[in-house]
């Protein structure tokens, strides 16, 4: 055992589990809090909703395919005097956290659109025929019928960030993933890299079971 | 109760304008069954959703109730929609809410106090034999269940129009009948308004006061169902109500006969008046077509006949004079 993980500093493993989980946790309530939103607008806003725009629609569009084409490692790094004005730093998991968020929320704004979308046309109508207003119809019957797409898409998006959190090491933010490149991969520590990835993949594996579990819960098609 | 004057509605697509409805003028007196029917395309949809604005016409006015539907502003227009129900051939119930939470939906989307609410809900599931499903999803309920779901949710802020959409379209011909009879029952025991659009002339034979014949976004035909159906004026009526019936073929008829349609309506649809006449002038009859039925409860019957071998006139005086409407036939 102690030869086989020899390199192992067991709880150096520990604290890059918890940088992993807090900027998971943080950066996946905000990506919630602006995605759904942002995705709301651009459903609302397009071609035949209730509140088509097509020039709102055109910017939001522009600036989410913006975002979403741009390499989250350069992402990263561009975003480092807007983290600072933010956060007061861009180091740590603090710093990792916006750019995180301004990955996943346009990501995850498009899943949104694309699950509100999903929803019969004659639900809106019916809404709007008993008098329902747009916040009404948006809060009260599109959100809870696309509720399995969103949290689906919450799910998808949470293993997304799983993902980027390993790149957040360049800005020093820690994790597993970071342990797993500079340890597992730079410093040809195999144990290392196979006991983090270990983590990581339960991590995965976790998330998708309590996604689906979720969607289970309010799927009643 | 309702009354359209003028209603236009174009559509703009990439293949150009299409004018759906083109200057409506229609008027629906409070506790009628209005029914207004065509063929897919003619407009029927469009002219339903203009009168809860659904569907914005680009001239011509929509008064419901006395309120100008098309002049309200956005929060007036909320207002008027609760007091006009309407529903679906698709049902568009909401799946992720339970049957009690569906009826209860327009009810909360006005902020009614909860125990209120409760009470209603209560009451409609109860009056449409609902109850025992309060607790299930819309998924695990048949069509005919569902569109009483519909119904229930339409009447929860207890409005004096219902707009049908199709309601029946989507459902078998039982089913069809149990909804048609609970939107009569309604019609009589609430003396709800009722506007319902369809493409089956069975329906609004069932249900309907009165018909309007719609073709290419304009009123064809218009008048009480007994009057347009059994004497339909319009080329796009009569094709409508030919369709399903066996066609009358005149080459079958006897030679030297004289061809006339007789239409029978009332108590005397049962009585023997055709044979009676025919004894009294000593004419003989064939029929070569016929329907004896009900339009919304009131029998009828009309027949084909050739007289053959007497004196053909003198029996279209004495059936004329005894009530009943008789028409030449074309020897087609």
């Amino acid at each position: 055992m102690e030869a086989l993980f020899a390199n192992i500093d067991w709880p150096e493993i520990a604290r890059a589990t918890r940088d992993t989980l807090l900027m998971l946790a943080g950066s996946m309530a905000l990506t919630v809090l602006f995605g759904v939103p942002l995705g709301v607008l651009l459903y609302l806003s397009g071609r035949g909703r209730l509140a088509a725009n097509p020039v709102l629609n055109a910017v939001l569009s522009l600036i989410v395919n913006i975002l979403r084409s741009v390499p989250f490692i350069i992402l990263l790094i561009v975003m480092l005097p807007v983290t600072v004005l933010l956060v007061g730093t861009s180091l740590g998991v603090a710093g990792a956290i916006p750019p995180l968020v301004v990955g996943a929320a346009p990501f995850y704004a498009r899943l949104v659109e694309t699950a509100l979308r999903e929803v019969d046309k004659g639900v809106v109508e019916a809404t709007q025929a008993m008098g329902g207003s747009t916040f009404q119809i948006v809060t009260r019957a599109l959100l809870p019928e696309a509720m399995p797409g969103v949290i689906a898409g919450a799910t998808v998006t949470a293993i997304a960030l799983v993902s980027y959190t390993a790149m957040a090491g360049v800005v020093g933010a820690g994790g597993l993933g970071d342990l797993a490149i500079r340890f597992g991969y730079q410093r040809f520590q195999t144990d290392v890299m196979v006991v983090t990835v270990v983590l990581l993949l339960l991590l995965v594996q976790g998330l998708q079971m309590l996604g689906d579990r979720l969607v289970a819960a309010v799927s009643h098609r | 109760m309702i009354r359209l004057e003028g209603v236009t509605k174009r559509f703009r697509s990439a293949a150009g304008e299409r004018v759906a409805l083109d200057g409506i003028d229609l008027t629906v007196e409070a506790g009628q069954v209005f029914g207004v029917v065509g063929r897919s395309g003619a407009g029927k949809s469009t002219l339903i959703r203009t009168i809860n604005l659904l569907e914005r016409p680009d001239a011509g006015r929509v008064l419901v109730d006395g309120h100008e539907i098309t002049a309200l502003k956005p929060t007036e227009l909320r207002a008027a929609r609760r007091r006009i129900g309407m529903i679906f051939q698709h049902f568009n119930l909401l799946n992720a809410k339970t049957i009690a939470e569906n009826v209860a939906f327009p009810l909360r989307l006005e902020g009614r106090p909860g125990a209120e609410v409760d009470r209603r809900v209560a009451e409609l599931l109860e009056r449409l034999g609902l109850t025992e499903h309060a607790k299930k999803h819309p998924a695990q309920l048949s069509g005919g269940q569902k569109q009483r779901v519909g119904i229930a949710r339409a009447l929860a802020t207890e409005p004096k129009v219902l707009l049908c959409d199709e309601a029946t379209s989507a459902l078998d011909p039982e089913t069809t009948e149990d909804i048609l009879t609970l939107l009569d029952q309604l019609n009589r025991e609430l003396g709800l308004t009722i506007v319902l659009i369809t493409h089956q002339m069975e329906v609004v034979r069932r249900v309907c006061d009165r018909v309007a014949v719609l073709k290419d976004g304009r009123v064809v035909e218009e008048g009480a169902t007994a009057d347009v159906f059994l004497h339909p004026q319009h080329a796009a009526t009569r094709a409508m109500l030919a369709e399903g019936d066996e066609a009358f073929d005149a080459s079958m008829a006897p030679a030297g006969g004289r061809l006339a349609k007789l239409t029978f309506r009332g108590g005397s649809t049962y009585e023997p008046e055709l044979s009676r006449v025919a004894r009294s002038v000593g004419v003989d009859y064939s029929i070569l077509s016929g329907r004896i039925s009900r339009i919304r409860g009131e029998p009828y019957g009309q027949l084909v006949v050739a007289f053959t071998g007497g004196d053909a006139e003198a029996a279209v005086a004495q059936l004329t004079a005894r009530g009943v409407t008789v028409e030449s036939v074309g020897a087609a």
